[in-house]
């Protein structure tokens, strides 16, 4: 069990902490042009960001004990394809899912 | 199609909708990890509610679980969340002339699904104006946020009754790869994918999600050489569909 005054410290920490992460650059540099070799790294933040967070949830997933697990890597092959083929997010999200559930059926 | 304020905002309402698919399921997980923690639904919701970060919050409550020391369970969330300073870098060249309350507010719902949005957005309608970039984004956040508090309450009350075999667990991954299939649109995009996917495979097994930082800024630097040696060849590395 938690201790509730560890929690509470934590959660205001965190609060705090994840603001100011969401602030810094928003708030303070605000409308002062970035240089160019700045915006051009920032060009490349979504792309490499999302796909880093999501790499490993794909090969290691935590609900097959982090072995990695077909259905789940065909699902996410599935919404990469389509999402690529398509350009539309949502008929991607819909055959990753459509994959998932079909191949956690397949292989049971 | 001239947009005003007013139709982008309902525009990233309605792009925003979609999402709570994913955040639906993730902050009903949350209520429901955190009732088992032992925390009561006022405890469940300050929580949502003050730090408006799924993973990072998942992250606190198993370290706090596991009789970590405070201070490394409130650096290691701070470290998931790392991410969300890149994601203030990136949006500020498009965000960063609205008034200060607005980007304060901005700030604060600054989540992976509002940003995704937002950047593949303002990437595509670059004659948009900040009032219409502002608007989008509060638009996206508008289904999505809400929710987040809502829902973590809902699972916090209703316990562990979701079964595994829905494999929500999978919600995040399909939906994130689903937005960022369509940006991959030019070689240097591909390329700081792949770089940063490479990367944080390798670097996975680093502490406090350090793998996840260094992955991230490998890949940027990847775009951004690729953007570079492109331009030197004189050819722009669109990719055409």
């Amino acid at each position: 069990m938690i201790d509730h005054h560890a929690l509470w410290l934590v959660i205001a920490a965190l609060g705090l902490g994840s603001f100011g992460l969401r602030f810094v650059f928003l708030g303070l540099i605000g409308d002062r042009q970035l240089p160019e070799w700045a915006l051009r790294h920032l060009r490349y933040t979504a792309v490499a960001v999302l796909p880093a967070l999501v790499a490993p949830l794909v090969v290691w997933p935590a609900a097959s004990g982090g072995e990695p697990d077909p259905a789940r890597i065909g699902a996410a092959v599935a919404a990469l394809l389509v999402g690529l083929a398509t350009r539309n997010v949502f008929a991607g999200i819909i055959c990753g899912f459509g994959a998932l559930y079909g191949l956690l059926w397949l292989i049971g | 199609m001239a947009s005003t304020p007013k139709s982008t905002y309902w525009l990233g309402v309605r792009e925003g909708l979609p999402f709570l698919l994913v955040v639906g399921p993730f902050a009903l997980l949350f209520g429901v990890v955190a009732t088992e923690a032992g925390l009561n639904v006022l405890e469940a919701l300050t929580f949502s509610v003050v730090v408006i970060a799924g993973a990072a919050q998942f992250t606190a409550l198993q370290l706090l679980q596991d009789q970590t020391p405070v201070a490394i369970a409130i650096l290691s969330a701070l470290a998931v969340n790392l991410r969300m300073a890149m994601y203030s870098a990136s949006l500020t060249p498009h965000l960063g002339r609205a008034p200060v309350w607005q980007r304060a507010f901005a700030a604060y719902f600054l989540v992976d699904q509002s940003y995704a949005l937002s950047i593949a957005k303002f990437e595509k309608e670059r004659d948009w104006t900040v009032r219409q970039k502002v608007a989008y984004f509060f638009g996206c956040v508008t289904p999505v946020c809400p929710m987040w508090y809502v829902l973590t309450v809902v699972g916090a009350l209703i316990g562990n009754t979701i079964p595994p075999e829905y494999a929500l667990d999978f919600a995040l991954p399909i939906t994130f790869i689903a937005m960022i299939a369509p940006m991959l649109r030019s070689l240097p995009h591909l390329t700081a994918a792949m770089v940063a996917v490479t990367v944080a495979l390798v670097c996975a097994g680093l502490p406090l999600n350090l793998g996840l930082l260094v992955a991230a800024v490998a890949g940027m630097i990847a775009g951004a050489q690729a953007e570079l040696w492109l331009a030197r060849r004189g050819v722009t590395g669109e990719v055409r569909t």
